[in-house]
């Protein structure tokens, strides 16, 4: 899975053999590799807000049965490393899809595609579990007094709702989602340990063929700090954009 | 039963390595973070930019491709190789994890003491100051403890983190419980007990962890015990 180590080589001589690599298409798989942790990445975090404001919305309402469903959730994924986690849903899904498959007379699934899907859910999972404690502590930071306004007025729940809490969360949840973007980001890269050809995975399989595990993995370091960089910016200009509202108001 | 006897002992003896591996790591990293805090706001700007960036770097990217660069990559170095110590810590997995641990440890911790020392009331600096007290006693008695009981609660956290990161080392073929974990999966196809069981030991040691982290706690807030 993961290349040898070679013992028989001395400094790596980048200069000539960049033309090599750049010939062999190693570039673009890179690349290729980078857009594929992306998608991933955003997938994820998709699904992770997708559970997290349900588990948010349920703690935070305090709906009895579910809320210990939501901390046994939370405190089993946080507790436990991201690669068990990846460990548990890849070998129990691969079983269960092969009998699937099989039913339906399909020899080999599409195991990119599979790849993705579990891969995509496993760190979805992961996410969803840090979001939880964002979303409730960001619904439970919007003032009680707003509410009872809203209820004063005589609106509708759905309308407090749109009207008064979802907007006031969604800036106060912005900082804590930017962090869990960030490690979301970073946890995609254990999918490598499955086989799925991201951006580690192709890395690792760079170093393995071309014996440059040095140029490989810092260039797909230099590529991960890009991705943070400008996530990081990204999020600069949403919270700006949210906070507008709120100096204006 | 018969996979729990068959499992419970190699995954307890991955618990051992589990535990050297981020007890060396918590403990190296601290102390790394520390010094990373204490240039952070000491005032000069090399020591400042380095440190930040330092972090950045270390928090930017993801702990497995860290550690894939120090123990293959610098592993091609040839002047890694020929220098005893630096193979020392590099050609070995579990040393290498260890360190790679403690200097992703330290980016974190480096963080979290920064606005440790950042809370530090002014007054309480002026007040050593106006005692006489040197630089290092101030720091020694006013300074740092105040700055480590207001990090302790994410520094908690950040020492759970470092437990996880340290299933990591099981990319690199060091088995410690995940290893361990992974390998029984793969040959008993038991994998959801087999899941149990290695996230029973990590909830176990969270467990722990967060008791002696609320005595901690408890003791560094003595004062304010009514």
């Amino acid at each position: 899975m993961t290349p040898t180590r070679q013992h028989d080589m001395g400094i790596p001589y980048v200069g000539s053999a960049f033309w090599e690599l750049w010939e062999a298409g190693w570039p673009a798989a890179i690349l290729r590799g980078a857009s594929v942790t992306l998608a991933i990445g955003l997938c994820s975090i998709c699904l992770g807000i997708v559970i997290g404001t349900i588990g948010g919305l349920v703690k935070w309402a305090r709906l009895f049965p579910f809320t210990l469903a939501i901390d046994g959730y939370t405190t089993l994924i946080r507790g436990v490393p991201e690669l068990l986690v990846i460990y548990l849903l890849f070998f129990s899904s691969a079983e269960f899809v092969s009998q699937v498959t099989a039913a339906f007379g399909y020899g080999g699934a599409d195991d990119s595609a599979y790849g993705f899907v579990v891969g995509t859910v496993a760190i979805g999972v992961i996410s969803g579990a840090y979001s939880v404690e964002v979303v409730r502590g960001a619904l439970v930071a919007v003032p009680r007094g707003h509410i009872e306004a809203g209820r004063a007025l005589g609106l509708s729940r759905g309308r407090i709702f749109r009207r008064i809490i979802a907007p006031q969360m969604l800036r106060l949840a912005v900082p804590g989602m930017n962090n869990i973007w960030q490690s979301t980001m970073k946890d995609t890269a254990l999918i490598s340990v499955v086989g799925l050809q991201e951006l580690m995975r192709i890395s690792s399989i760079g170093a393995g063929s071309t014996r440059q595990p040095l140029l490989f993995y810092a260039v797909a370091a230099v590529v991960y700090l890009g991705i943070t960089i400008v996530s990081q910016i990204v999020f600069g200009v949403i919270e700006r954009i949210l906070n507008k509202s709120n100096r204006a108001g | 039963m018969e996979l729990i006897q068959l499992s419970m002992p190699l995954l307890l003896s991955g618990l051992l390595l589990t535990l050297k591996i981020s007890i060396f790591a918590v403990v190296i990293g601290f102390f790394i973070g520390l010094g990373l805090a204490i240039a952070r706001i000491s005032g000069s700007f090399m020591l400042a930019a380095f440190s930040q960036g330092y972090s950045s770097v270390f928090r930017g990217t993801p702990l497995m491709v860290q550690l894939f660069l120090f123990y293959y990559g610098l592993g091609q170095l040839s002047f890694i190789r020929d220098s005893a110590l630096a193979w020392w810590v590099i050609g070995d997995g579990v040393r290498c994890a260890i360190l790679v641990l403690a200097l992703n440890s330290a980016a974190y911790t480096s963080e979290i003491l920064r606005g440790g020392f950042m809370s530090v009331p002014k007054g309480a600096l002026e007040a050593a100051r106006a005692c006489g007290m040197s630089k290092w006693l101030q720091f020694r008695r006013i300074e740092f403890p105040i700055a480590m009981r207001q990090a302790l609660p994410a520094y908690g956290n950040e020492v759970i983190l470092t437990l996880k990161g340290s299933s990591l080392a099981s990319t690199i073929a060091v088995l410690e419980i995940t290893g361990h974990a992974k390998r029984l999966m793969s040959q008993t196809f038991a994998v959801i007990e087999v899941f149990a069981m290695a996230g029973a030991i990590y909830l176990f040691i969270n467990v722990v962890m967060i008791v002696l982290l609320r005595l901690t706690e408890r003791s560094l807030m003595r004062h304010m015990a009514a």
